[in-house]
């Protein structure tokens, strides 16, 4: 188990070393001179020159790949061109409202997904069944920022509960700021919700046409037992490995979301940071993104591994 | 093509495969419009694509003329659905956009696709380091959310409808590509590759036209599955103003205005939303009968349960 952990995590290795560069050359690559940018249009040729010396940029690209990627393994991320104030500030005053929202998202989602996913699956072809895939289906084609818009127009123009955007300050109280986080969650949680429910309820269908479910039933046990012991257990494994790949979802879902209620997290930065042509900002964010996801993916590989015993870690390949 | 070239027995198995082809895609056509799902998907496409091309004729107004008098009207029987904050009818802006959307979408799904199978199949038919090369970059490409790649595409070329079309294109690459490759390895040492390289069929011949026809029905529901997605995220970028720009009356621009005046024209913002939403249904439902009727198994396989 330890091995199998151990490698992994070092798989991750080439796999972030292939993102870092093709990030590094999608900034390198982008148009417009930073240089340039830094001057201004009154620079002379030598003071342009000297400044192109000092950050570097007369360097092969290769060199340049080297050096900024040792910068970066230091965490030191450089400075934003729009603020000057540095990416890693930047990021640790915007990344910890982005976790807090994706995670109580994520959290609202299975406690919702799972359960109608599961009341579908039971209630097969019945009405229950035929409303709750409407459902699923509707959440899964809205587009989250129309939905964020609904709400404003529901919540904060009709009704005036909830303010339409930002995310409170902190001597407002926790009870004040959480009204702030509730739609942004909302409108991050029903497109999620809505994989997980059409996920679980044909993993349980796969599960109950099964034969041990059969046999478990001819040998008397009550529907509720034969249901939760044996039928559960089995369909939630794979639905497990959905919720990785739901986790880029979710991170997805926060850049528009955020954007949607100008809630002050990675999401809005990044969108920010793109329309400023802000070239370090989106760097260091799209490296974070890509560390988070593939680190989600090795975490959903264990877990899977440790739910389905069938799944031999030690050998795996 | 069957006059010019010499009927060799050998070859039989290619064109019989196609023909094969043909009828089952009429079957497979007859099988969707059966099915309940994807008849309904089907219909609602089917409005669209009528909007789209018959919506210009239709729309009482120009799409972006400008009635400063009637900024933010409600809707009325002059402008049913309301007007803009430049007093552009909404109405005339969701019948243009209709075409909009449609047009991104399928250009970036079709792009991707020709991009992603010729990848795909050159790698797994040429395997070896190329085969290597090729999919390391595709993988490396998946390692992204796909949002975030393609708001960091579109950071590099700048926003615009056509960079948000090439952002959405790139996104959907790697997954043509891996689709076509496993079919591709799957099939490489079959007996009709084997007895197609025997007739002295080029590389590229063996690979379009005998490998390729073997992925035609997971291509076609890969690419009924991406095109509303594509539609979706496409929406997405041109509300964060990544994508189409105003005056152009995509309705992801359309919603981002719409956000400024909520208070003032909450019907502004309801409108291209519900276009958008219901497009992407048609689509899904569509995608949904597509993948029931091109594999009765799957269905079946459902009935028996209940």
């Amino acid at each position: 188990m330890q091995t199998y952990v151990i490698r992994r995590l070092l798989e991750l290795i080439p796999a972030l070393f292939a993102a870092s560069i093709l990030i590094f050359l999608m900034i390198t690559l982008a148009p417009g001179d930073p240089v340039a940018m830094r001057l201004g249009t009154e620079a002379t040729p030598a003071q342009i020159a000297a400044e192109r010396t000092r950050l570097g940029l007369d360097q092969s690209l290769p060199v340049r790949y080297g050096i900024w990627l040792a910068d970066v393994v230091r965490l030191d991320l450089g400075q934003s061109l729009y603020t000057n104030r540095p990416v890693t500030t930047l990021i640790a005053e915007a990344f910890p409202k982005t976790v807090q929202l994706a995670l109580i998202s994520l959290a609202l989602s299975l406690l919702i997904g799972l359960p109608m996913g599961m009341l579908a699956a039971l209630r097969q072809d019945r009405p229950t069944d035929t409303v709750i895939t409407g459902l699923n289906a509707l959440g899964l084609a809205i587009p989250n920022f129309w939905l964020g818009i609904l709400m404003i127009l529901f919540f904060s123009v009709q009704l005036r509960w909830l303010p339409p955007s930002g995310a409170g300050n902190a001597d407002q109280g926790m009870v004040a700021n959480l009204r702030y986080l509730v739609m942004p969650v909302l409108s991050i949680a029903v497109s999620n919700l809505s994989v997980f429910a059409r996920f679980t309820r044909s993993a349980l269908i796969d599960v109950l046409a099964d034969d041990f479910i059969r046999t478990a039933r001819a040998k008397g046990l009550a529907e509720r037992v034969v249901i939760n012991r044996h039928a559960l257990k089995n369909a939630l494994i794979p639905v497990v490995t959905i919720v990785g790949i739901q986790f880029g979802r979710l991170l997805g879902g926060a850049v528009v979301t955020e954007s949607v209620f100008a809630f002050p997290g990675i999401g809005r930065l990044t969108v920010t940071a793109i329309l400023n042509r802000d070239y370090p900002v989106v760097q260091a964010i799209l490296l974070l993104v890509v560390l988070i996801f593939l680190v989600a993916n090795v975490v959903v590989d264990l877990l899977y591994g440790y739910l389905d015993p069938r799944v031999h870690l030690g050998r795996a390949e | 093509m069957k006059l010019s070239q010499p009927v060799l027995p050998v070859t039989q198995p290619v064109s019989l495969r196609l023909r094969l082809l043909e009828s089952q895609s009429v079957a497979t056509t007859l099988r969707l419009l059966r099915n309940g799902k994807g008849a309904f998907g089907a219909a609602i496409l089917l409005v669209f694509v009528i909007m789209a091309a018959v919506g210009p004729q239709l729309a009482p107004y120009d799409p972006i003329e400008l009635h400063l008098e009637d900024q933010l009207a409600p809707p009325s029987a002059q402008y049913w659905f309301g007007a803009d904050e430049l007093g552009r009818d909404i109405l005339s802006r969701i019948l243009y956009g209709a075409g909009i959307s449609l047009q991104a979408g399928l250009l970036a799904v079709v792009l991707a696709a020709v991009v992603g199978v010729a990848t795909g199949v050159l790698a797994g038919y040429m395997g070896g380091w190329f085969d290597g090369l090729i999919m390391r970059i595709w993988d490396t490409l998946l390692a992204f959310p796909a949002i975030f790649l393609a708001i960091g595409i579109v950071s590099i070329l700048g926003p615009g409808q056509l960079n948000a079309v090439l952002a959405v294109a790139v996104i959907n690459m790697p997954t043509f590509a891996r689709l076509v490759r496993a079919t591709t390895l799957s099939v490489r040492n079959k007996d009709f590759v084997l007895a197609a390289r025997a007739t002295g069929a080029s590389d590229r011949r063996i690979m379009f036209r005998t490998i390729l026809p073997n992925c035609m029905a997971a291509l076609m529901v890969q690419i009924a599955i991406a095109v509303p997605t594509a539609i979706l995220i496409e929406a997405t970028l041109a509300y964060l103003g990544l994508g189409s720009q105003p005056p152009e009356p995509s309705w992801g621009n359309m919603l981002q205005s719409a956000q400024g005046y909520l208070y003032q024209a909450p019907t502004y913002g309801i409108f291209p939303g519900l276009a958008i939403t219901l497009m992407v249904i048609g689509m899904n439902y569509l995608a949904d009968g597509l993948q029931d009727a091109i594999d009765p198994r799957r269905q079946r396989a459902r009935a028996k349960m209940s």
